[in-house]
């Protein structure tokens, strides 16, 4: 009987939240499984029950310290269909989007910068020590300045737009409970021009790897999947809402325009014994092969086009790598994520210039209703929030899948074609082969506990056993 | 017929009228006492203890003590400081306070005393993590005896404003409730424009009125735009 060898990596580094990731190795080395196990359990399913209804998108939001912003205004359009308010006041509307938008400009940013670049910049296989945002700080100065400035202004359009820069209160059941003053609008325009110039130079730098790296990005953790976003009625991209597409492999569609109200009609979850987060599916091709991508690269390949002009063009350019059809290149994701920053910044400036914002009909209701669902294009893909509310306004029922929850088997996939690309049949695992694994996960920007977590410090442990159990080996930062 | 009466608070001269209570003459010449059970317009109950100052040396509640002419009352010393702080930081471990995600975030005296007292996270006591009720039966009132401190504001209200009895203590001890006077909310005479169930009565979120939630903006709430202790009529 042959042998085999587990490799963990616990935790994965630079990601939200607590993973790892195992690789089971038989006796020749070569990779038989790859698993991303994602270990936190939360339970806030669970213990909103019994809460009131207008408290929810406040307590929801503690799911997360990098996009709270995404669970609040998820949970508030839910709550918007508790009380009946169909249509908000523009006003309350473009103060949720104008949120939305720096909400994702800064969390890509984050992503991009902090996490991602060191990887890109220095090289996956580089050393550890530098590769990381400290690396970029000593090395491209400029850069790690423009990251940091690029971030504050989407945390401050947060502060003006919710209260706080991390969980605020703006948007509440059937509108919002602020409007945007002349001052802070004229704030923001002070720095708009900059902050587009910016945005112009992080998509040159993630253009310019993808196509400098073109080999590398088409094989690296490549592979064909169906994609799902919301999309607006006309098919253009839409962050804040919109109805669901969702296309298959070959760019054909599967269903398309769906009320996202339905979403259980035609999706599911399936949950495998190994791991807390769920498997979401496409109801109509089963649990085997109904599996999908959601976030930046499936945005961009199940919409049509993007109605700013800049990020418009980036698109009609990222396609034209592919030749229209969808791309399935798990780093393409950067890229992808760096036109949508343009596109943020784009809007950004359009709602700074419109009066709506300064609007004082901030709240409408209407009939009510027992069961809310809101859906809204996360920073990471789609995030749905499901909730029952009885007849005492306390929630009874409550189901969320989060962006990262839709990108589990893709992540799982993305794992085991690295480790098989790069780990198989060699007989010495390296750090750097490794981090590889990791890149394929990061690429996702997954929050794996939609919480906060301190910048590069989680240790990096891996440890390899044999078929008893035994450690045979063990590789670490502070081992 | 009243007359004159000349005291000190922490050695600064004070003339109040006689009958009035160290708070009442304090309030009146614009000198901060924190408080939690007392509030204007109901007769003070001395319970919540957060009032107490030094009385020529002696503690007493500054709610219910009366004014005498010469007497020195210690306010902001350390030591009453400490005092009130280790008062506040209780009330905050024997009931289920959740600041971040509390209506009365801003408008709350308890968190706004909590602040004022430099209280900014658990630092001495285990929480007690009591199991309480949460009433929602009511169409516009909602109680959530999580957040109650026990401070009977409401109990007072409901009789001598309202001139209902709504709320009363249930319960002894570490056990002792706030409860109503029926099978639920929705099963006493409470109606939404009681003084007992109006905003301000209820120091903390344990009194809610239905659906009105987090309307107000942060930076516009009561003690983002006034701290308490900073203006007069602030609790």
């Amino acid at each position: 009987m042959s042998k085999t060898r587990v490799i963990e990596i616990d935790p994965i580094t630079r990601v939200e939240g607590h993973g790892k990731v195992t690789i089971h190795l038989d006796d020749q080395n070569n990779v038989r499984e790859a698993r991303l196990h994602v270990v936190e359990f939360r339970g806030f399913e669970r213990f909103i029950h019994g809460r009131p209804f207008w408290e929810i998108p406040v307590i929801v939001q503690r799911l997360c310290g990098i996009c709270p912003v995404s669970h609040h205004l998820a949970a508030s359009k839910a709550m918007d269909l508790i009380v009946g308010a169909k249509q908000l006041t523009p006003t309350a509307e473009k103060m949720r989007r104008l949120m939305h938008y720096g909400q994702i400009m800064q969390s890509h940013v984050l992503h991009f910068f902090h996490l991602a670049s060191p990887d890109l910049l220095f090289g996956f296989g580089s050393e550890r020590e530098s590769r990381n945002v400290f690396g970029i700080i000593e090395k491209m100065p400029d850069l790690a300045v423009q990251a940091v400035m690029m971030r504050k202004f989407g945390q401050e359009i947060i502060r003006a737009t919710a209260g706080k820069k991390i969980h605020g209160t703006g948007a509440i059941p059937g509108g919002v409970n602020k409007n945007l003053s002349l001052e802070e609008r004229d704030f923001f325009l002070r720095d708009i021009d900059q902050m587009k110039k910016w945005a112009r130079g992080a998509l040159d730098i993630a253009k310019k790897y993808s196509i400098d790296n073109i080999k590398a990005v088409e094989s690296f953790a490549t592979f064909n999947s169906s994609h799902l976003s919301l999309v607006r009625d006309d098919g253009a991209l839409d962050l804040y809402h919109g109805n669901l597409r969702a296309i298959d492999a070959g760019g054909n569609i599967i269903f398309d325009q769906v009320d996202y109200r339905r979403f259980n009609d035609y999706l599911m979850e399936e949950v495998r014994p190994w791991s807390y987060m769920k498997f979401p599916f496409i109801k109509a091709r089963g649990h085997i092969d109904g599996w999908y991508r959601v976030g930046p690269l499936s945005r961009l390949n199940t919409c049509g086009f993007i109605d700013t002009p800049e990020a418009g063009k980036a698109l009609l350019e990222f396609k034209a790598l592919t030749h229209g059809a969808p791309n399935h290149m798990t780093l393409a994701y950067h890229w992808a994520r760096m036109i949508e920053v343009l596109h943020c910044v784009e809007n950004i400036e359009k709602l700074l210039n419109d009066p709506d914002l300064q609007g004082t009909d901030l709240v409408v209701r209407g009939q009510r209703a027992e069961d809310g669902i809101g859906l809204i294009e996360a920073p990471r893909g789609t995030l749905f929030h499901h909730y029952k509310v009885d007849e005492n306004d306390l929630v009874t029922f409550c189901n969320l899948i989060v962006s990262t929850t839709n990108n589990n088997e893709a992540m799982n996939r993305a794992v085991r074609k690295v480790a098989q690309d790069h780990i198989s049949g060699k007989p010495k695992i390296t750090e750097g082969m490794l981090n590889h694994v990791e890149v394929a996960v990061r690429a996702y920007d997954p929050c794996l506990s939609c919480a906060t977590h301190a910048l590069g410090k989680m240790p990096l442990v891996i440890e390899m056993y044999d078929v008893e159990g035994s450690l045979v080996d063990r590789k670490g930062q502070h081992v | 017929m009243s007359k004159t009466v000349v005291f000190k608070i922490d050695g600064v001269e004070i003339r109040g009228t006689s009958g009035q209570t160290i708070m009442e003459a304090a309030d009146k010449a614009g000198i901060y006492i924190p408080r939690l059970c007392d509030v204007e317009g109901l007769d003070p109950q001395g319970s919540c203890r957060v009032c107490t100052v030094k009385v020529n040396g002696r503690t007493a509640a500054s709610c219910t003590q009366p004014i005498a002419d010469g007497i020195e009352v210690e306010n902001e010393t350390m030591e009453i400081r400490n005092f009130r702080r280790d008062l506040v930081r209780m009330l905050f471990h024997e009931g289920n306070h959740l600041c971040p995600c509390c209506e009365a975030s801003g408008r709350c005296e308890l968190q706004a005393l909590a602040y004022r007292l430099g209280i900014l996270q658990p630092d001495k006591y285990p929480y007690l993590q009591p199991v309480r009720p949460v009433d929602a039966s009511h169409p516009d009132i909602m109680l959530d005896t999580n957040r109650c401190i026990r401070c009977g504001r409401c109990i007072r209200a409901s009789r001598q404003l309202d001139h209902k009895n709504v709320f009363g203590y249930i319960g002894r001890g570490i056990n002792k409730q706030v409860g109503v006077d029926g099978k639920d909310l929705a099963h006493t005479d409470v109606h939404i424009d009681d003084k007992a169930v109006a905003l301000g009565t209820c120091p903390v979120g344990c009194i809610i009125q239905k659906r009105r939630g987090f309307f107000d903006a942060i930076g516009q709430r009561k003690f983002d735009l006034h701290p308490i202790g900073t203006k007069e009529k602030d609790s």
